[in-house]
């Protein structure tokens, strides 16, 4: 977490007051939500109201996919088709399964390319095929493994056509590229403070003023009878000062970890072990990926193999999704783009953040070459 | 040393992987993936590999401090260990997975993956013994509690893999292993133990190779080769057994009837009476020792099944086989079992049981 963050935070736990109360602590804690709720506001381009506090990405995410199809289908039970992309987190496409398995839902998987894009004309054509049956439409702002940048506008200037509602998940990109959200033209976006220097358990979900969802829990009625349940004051408050610290210092910071992150992936290719790096990158281009994201692929390893060379060697990476019982899966990321399985098993996600430094990445290309040699050894002994 | 410690989620090896800190070693833990379904949550008591089993394991490896990495191991595990039992099964012989899963899993697959990422061995929470002789070489032996000794599951393991193998639990009874996981928190310490075969939790053997193998009817034979009654799959019955046998018990005399025979090639399952059952002469196959193969005709003890007694025997090694005498006549031994050879309280060798001749009363 960011100091200014842990100060907000922490300043603000020593208070009592449920910011839904009448009383004097409950409008102080009031004041602090609604002045979080601004400042969160005016740094990703959306109104106040608009902003939709909740635990994090996840329940964002759920909200806007759930809450949106039950919508649309009270209003039209043709709208029960749900347009997302193959490479979304599971945050989103979990929700997909669970709609088709429960509520009905049928599942439209926008294909992308070797660079893992969607294009407006991917869209247009799924849409042109059904535009009746469209419920809503999620596409990433920016993915989480392989770093790729969406052209969100471009894609919800079609969605507009159509008249079909669209959601994008951009935890990974607040704080990190600039993020508009009213001049991208969605109707709902999804934020996280953890991603972006704040406290884990709190997030956003920004909800355009004429867009109606159904709430997902019921209950006291706060944030718009869309989200019940009682207000993380502290959270909130630790969740604002991180966006405004982040979005402030964003364009230092865009460019200071898109050249480390260039220096990490020209090292790692120049390491002459037969790497190459996943998702579209161009040395120092920050439009059409992370700047913090490296993402490689090793021939002949398996990533829980270099995953744990790295950490004992002081790195600590992640090879792309795990299962819940901790078995490294080929990343349905890396497969939706085209990479057989067998190339996905080695992958390597690399992330570059705030406390990064050109030591750390000279550290990794300095353990890369030993850790990959044993874990190709390790790989053949298994295979 | 640079330790991996096999990590099941059992309180055997969360203290094993203790043992093994306290004792000045490097210990990473790693839960090895063997299901194809990982994650199913525990349904009983029996079993290992589910997701519960998972995060226990992750839950010691927190408490002792040491990174801890899940390895999936599950195709292997498939091919190496289950489709093997299944082989076996329709064979018409009676398989021991553990032994396979020690031979060609966790002392073959995994300590191969882990010496090749730098770690010294392997560190498991079986009941055994490895002794080092003046000399280096390693021996391995039972475990104190004769109760949980594993040296049987263990009796295929050479040389080479026990210099890479540690058994920190084989001086230990089992209750003070409790006691330990205990007194230093582990939040396995009361968790039942694991029992039958990891891979069939609801312990429905004839269930499992049903599913697997299909129905395959056949005949229930005497030992003159009567008709006496029908079965569902051969594969379904080992030598010994006296229960689910399907018996039409008009013609017989009263006397329980046992399964002297199953003959896989025709589909038959042979009864018998109690006498039939008794062997004193064992061949075993794919013979492994510890060490060089004994010269000649040698006095030893035989255990032929997992957690049954030892016999007193003499064995001859000839090549690939070793040929067992019995001093007594031994009932219920079934062919696709160990016969592992014991010096006193030292594992001589091991082989895989490829006949175990009874009297043949059928002409």
């Amino acid at each position: 977490m960011s100091p200014a963050a842990i100060e907000a935070m922490t300043e603000q736990m020593a208070r009592t007051g449920n910011a839904s109360s009448l009383h004097t602590s409950g409008r102080l804690a009031r004041r602090v939500v609604e002045e979080s709720r601004e400042t969160i506001a005016g740094a990703i381009g959306c109104r106040p109201s608009e902003v939709v506090f909740t635990s994090g990405g996840t329940e964002s995410d759920n909200l806007a996919v759930q809450g949106t199809y039950a919508a649309r289908r009270d209003a039209d039970p043709r709208r029960v088709r749900l347009l997302v992309s193959s490479v979304e987190h599971h945050a989103v496409l979990d929700c997909a399964e669970f709609l088709t398995a429960h509520e009905g839902a049928k599942v439209t998987l926008l294909e992308v390319d070797p660079q893992g894009r969607i294009t407006p004309d991917i869209v247009r054509a799924a849409l042109v095929e059904d535009a009746d049956s469209a419920a809503v439409v999620s596409v990433m702002w920016a993915n989480n493994e392989v770093g790729t940048i969406q052209d969100i506008a471009g894609i919800a200037a079609v969605t507009k056509e159509f008249g079909v509602p669209m959601h994008t998940d951009a935890v990974q990109a607040v704080g990190h590229v600039p993020v508009d959200i009213t001049a991208s033209g969605v109707e709902l976006a999804s934020l996280t403070a953890h991603k972006l220097g704040g406290p884990i358990g709190v997030g956003a979900l920004v909800v355009q003023r004429d867009h109606h969802l159904v709430p997902l829990s019921h209950g006291g009625g706060q944030e718009r009878q869309v989200r019940s349940g009682t207000l993380d004051v502290p959270g909130i408050r630790g969740f604002a000062a991180a966006v405004e610290e982040s979005v402030s210092e964003l364009d230092t910071e865009r460019a200071r970890l898109t050249s480390l992150r260039d220096q990490l992936v020209e090292g790692a290719l120049r390491l002459d072990l037969d790497i190459t790096v996943t998702g579209p990158w161009t040395r120092g281009d920050a439009i059409d990926r992370l700047p913090g994201n490296v993402h490689l692929l090793v021939p002949g390893c398996d990533g829980d193999s270099l995953l744990y060379l790295l950490d004992a060697a002081g790195i600590e990476c992640s090879t792309g999704s795990a299962c819940q019982a901790g078995v490294p899966q080929p990343s349905h990321v890396l497969l939706a783009m085209g990479i057989a399985e067998e190339q996905a098993r080695g992958a390597l996600r690399l992330t570059l953040g705030r406390t990064s430094t050109p030591a750390d990445v000279e550290a990794v290309l300095g353990a890369l070459p030993h850790a990959v040699e044993r874990a190709r050894r390790a790989s053949f002994g298994t295979a | 040393m640079k330790i991996v410690a096999a990590m099941s989620g059992g309180v055997d090896s969360a203290v094993a992987a203790a043992r093994m800190i306290d004792a000045g070693h490097e210990v990473v833990g790693v839960h090895l993936a063997l299901s194809q379904k990982a994650a199913t949550l525990r349904q009983s008591a029996r079993g290992c590999c589910t997701l519960e089993d998972a995060g226990d394991a992750r839950r010691v490896a927190d408490v002792l401090g040491i990174p801890f990495y899940v390895w999936d191991l599950a195709a292997r595990f498939r091919e190496d260990v289950v489709e093997d039992f299944l082989a076996e099964y329709a064979a018409g012989r009676t398989p021991n997975p553990c032994v396979r899963c020690n031979e060609r899993i966790k002392f073959a697959a995994l300590l191969d993956k882990a010496v090749a990422l730098g770690f010294d061995g392997v560190a498991t929470g079986h009941y055994a013994r490895v002794v080092e002789r003046p000399d280096g070489r390693r021996e391995l032996h039972r475990a104190a509690d004769p109760q949980k000794d594993q040296s049987y599951v263990l009796g295929v393991l050479d040389e080479d893999q026990l210099a890479r193998s540690f058994f920190p639990l084989g001086d230990t009874a089992k209750p003070e292993i409790r006691e330990e996981a205990r007194a230093r928190g582990l939040s396995v310490a009361s968790k039942p133990d694991s029992h039958d075969i990891c891979f069939i939790p609801d312990g429905d053997t004839r269930g499992f190779l049903t599913r697997a193998l299909g129905e395959r009817p056949g005949s229930v034979v005497d030992v003159e080769g009567q008709v006496v009654g029908s079965h569902s799959g051969a594969y379904g019955f080992t030598v010994g057994q006296r229960r689910g046998l399907g018996l039409d018990r008009a013609g017989l005399d009263g006397e329980p009837r046992y399964v002297v025979d199953v003959e896989a090639s025709t589909n038959t399952v042979v009864i018998g009476t109690r006498d039939l059952l008794g062997v004193d002469t064992v061949v075993g196959e794919h013979a492994r020792w510890c060490g060089p193969a004994p010269d000649g005709t040698v006095a030893l003890g035989a255990q032929l099944r997992a957690h049954g007694e030892e016999y007193a025997a003499s064995a001859r090694a000839n090549g690939d086989e070793v040929h067992v005498r019995l001093a007594e006549r031994v009932r219920g031994v079934a062919a696709g079992q160990s016969v592992v050879l014991y010096d006193d309280t030292r594992v001589v060798g091991s082989a895989t049981i490829r006949e175990a001749p009874r009297a043949r009363v059928r002409a």
